[in-house]
């Protein structure tokens, strides 16, 4: 289970990514608000890896997946792509990257053109990256990827629509793999899904990520899915990264108080120990990401909280395989 | 494991007997528009129509500006040769319907054909491409549209003469101004849909985005659209041969023909109706084949 001898993919540096936001009937001087969606988060992704994402809705998971493939501007910070920075390239450069890093979206229906065929909708990403592969070849692709994820080749005339969710998502992640990419970001690839569907969609990338070697980043806001597809976990709250771990340590001993709070909400598949178990109840909303708590964002809710927690701003600590970002973490741990 | 084996090797020997070519939306839309009855029949009228227009002339013994002195307003009748009947000057309505038709279908067709292609284009790039671009071609747009028009008809056709090119580079000139608002309306709700999203991921350009992407999704709109302009086309050309600034006498087209028939229909019904009949039966037409073609561009309704 240790990463540390593997190669590094991915290395997002402080990113952050915020959104000026105009209000309505402004006036045209007016600063725009800033809205901060992901503010200094620090990742690594090793080749083979899953990494997932977790965190409440709001908290910049989709943000921060978006602005690692390009589909939004960083506002700051790198991603280093094999050492490559991603965010200075300029579009025609970003290309040659493209093959390697490819996403899977969270609604299957939406993220396939009505009016393609699904044989089209797998080949157009190699029709574009590609063109000198010959028509037939592609084809031949086409159908030993549909093969691969487990839908029969001869439903390449049919259009999204015909398909179930499950289905559609099987086709997005074809269409993903179809470039044979190094990382597949999945923007909360199953929560659209029913529970069955789910699981099958997470053993297919499972068995996917062992038959070509992926990386994976997994965003998702279901703990029991992440913890069963991830080798390390990253807990976001509010823009910032509050808890890294193997998934094995971040789920056996939470430190983060909010980590905390997120495992003990998880529903226990068994009504006796369900009724007994003590859920930590957070208070409050999630504070507005336009005006972010001073110091450490979370101490509006937590219930461990002091008066230091609103002065410094905590960061990440710990040993290689589990850190947080908790000021009073050794309080905590002590009491 | 070995039945799983053996059930993979049964789907690929499955799999491989069933039809695996691909299609192009295309030759589902031209299959599904085949199926359709209506459209089809219309397409066959039309064609008929058209054939008419072109070859009728020839069936005639007449030419359309020939005034038969010893006929005027004389009914149809197989007897004289005259299968229409006559105007009031006398002319062969058999021929003029002909004749009309040709620029009235023109007129109509090729209105329609530049909204569709320029109207298109142009709102689904301003949709699409967005911020400032978009500000400047939707401003552009507007002013287009506050041009006067019958202004600018009478500027050209004082400059450079009466000419039938003219009213078509006319008529091509504001017909595609509604068509482009509607397809930026739909292009801007395509443009925020995952799909879209995705083929960014693996680098599809502006142009393949706006064709493959944007275009084929408001197809069924336009198809419609321009299906309504065509007769609106039509009609908007006899109005302006109405006002002298169309086709001239003794040329004609179906407008005009209308206009002459309505004023003399108390003594001669027919100088109506021809012209009537063809007018009507060509907008069904195109009505027809509009929502033919709406439907068969529609994987979801087939």
């Amino acid at each position: 289970m240790t990463v540390a001898k593997k190669e590094l993919l991915l290395d997002v540096q402080d990113l952050k990514v915020h959104f000026q936001i105009k209000k309505e009937n402004a006036w045209p001087w007016t600063k725009p608000a800033n809205l901060k969606a992901v503010n200094g988060v620090d990742l690594q992704l090793y080749a083979g890896e899953t990494l997932g994402v977790v965190g409440e809705s709001g908290c910049g998971k989709s943000t921060l997946a978006r602005a690692i493939i390009g589909l939004i501007k960083a506002t700051d910070g790198n991603v280093l792509w094999l050492g490559q920075d991603l965010t200075e390239l300029d579009d025609k450069a970003l290309r040659a990257t493209r093959s390697d890093i490819q996403m899977i979206f969270q609604d299957p229906l939406a993220s396939l053109n009505p009016r393609m065929t699904i044989g089209d909708i797998i080949a157009e990403p190699l029709r574009t990256l590609r063109p000198d592969i010959p028509k037939q070849e592609v084809s031949d692709r086409v159908q030993a990827m549909m093969m691969k994820v487990g839908l029969l080749p001869n439903l390449v005339n049919r259009y999204p629509h015909e398909f179930s969710g499950g289905q559609c998502q099987r086709i997005g992640i074809a269409r993903a793999l179809i470039l044979e990419p190094k990382l597949i970001i999945c923007d909360e690839p199953v929560s659209a899904l029913d529970v069955s569907i789910q699981a099958q969609v997470v053993n297919l990338l499972k068995q996917l990520q062992r038959e070509m070697n992926l990386s994976l980043i997994f965003i998702a806001h279901d703990l029991s899915v992440v913890k069963h597809i991830s080798d390390r976990v990253v807990v976001m709250y509010l823009g910032n990264a509050v808890e890294v771990g193997t998934a094995d340590a971040l789920f056996a001993d939470p430190q983060h108080p909010y980590t905390q709070a997120l495992m003990s909400a998880v529903p226990i598949p068994d009504p006796n120990i369900e009724k007994g178990k003590d859920i930590q109840l957070l208070e409050g909303e999630l504070p507005s990401p336009i005006n972010p708590p001073s110091g450490c964002v979370f101490r509006t809710r937590c219930p461990h909280a002091d008066a230091g927690c609103a002065e410094q701003v905590p960061s990440l600590s710990g040993s290689a395989d589990h850190q947080s970002a908790c000021l009073r973490l050794d309080a905590l741990q002590a009491g | 494991m070995l039945s799983t084996t053996a059930n993979k090797e049964a789907v690929e020997n499955f799999s491989e007997q069933l039809e695996v070519k691909g299609r192009s939306l295309w030759d589902d839309a031209r299959r599904r528009f085949f199926n359709n009855r209506a459209a089809l029949t219309s397409l066959v009228i039309l064609g008929f129509i058209t054939l008419f227009v072109f070859a009728g002339p020839m069936l005639s013994q007449f030419a359309f500006d020939e005034v038969d002195w010893g006929a005027m307003h004389a009914a149809p009748s197989v007897a004289s040769g005259h299968f229409f009947g006559t105007d009031s000057l006398g002319r062969d309505l058999f021929v003029r319907t002909a004749m009309g038709g040709r620029i009235s279908l023109m007129v109509g067709v090729m209105g329609a054909l530049v909204a569709v292609l320029i109207g298109t284009l142009y709102g689904a790039t301003a949709g699409f491409v967005g911020g400032r671009t978009d500000r400047v071609m939707m401003r552009t747009l507007e002013i287009l549209y506050s041009f006067p028009f019958m202004f600018f008809v009478i500027l050209l056709v004082t400059f450079f003469g009466r000419n039938i090119l003219l009213i078509f580079i006319a008529i091509g000139a504001v017909s595609w101004l509604d068509m482009a608002r509607i397809v930026r309306g739909q292009t801007l709700s395509i443009k925020g849909k995952e799909f879209v999203e995705a083929a960014t991921v693996y680098g599809v350009s502006k142009w393949a985005m706006i064709t493959r992407h944007i275009v084929p999704n408001v197809l069924g709109i336009v198809a419609v659209y321009a299906t309504l302009l065509v007769p609106q086309m039509i009609l908007f050309e006899s109005f302006l041969s109405f006002l002298g600034l169309g086709v001239q006498e003794p040329m004609t087209s179906w407008g005009s023909l209308l206009n002459e028939g309505a004023q003399t229909m108390e003594i001669a019904l027919w100088q109506l109706i021809v012209p009537a009949v063809f007018m009507v039966t060509t907008l069904f037409c195109f009505n027809f084949i509009g929502d033919g073609l709406r439907d068969a561009l529609d994987p979801k309704d087939r």
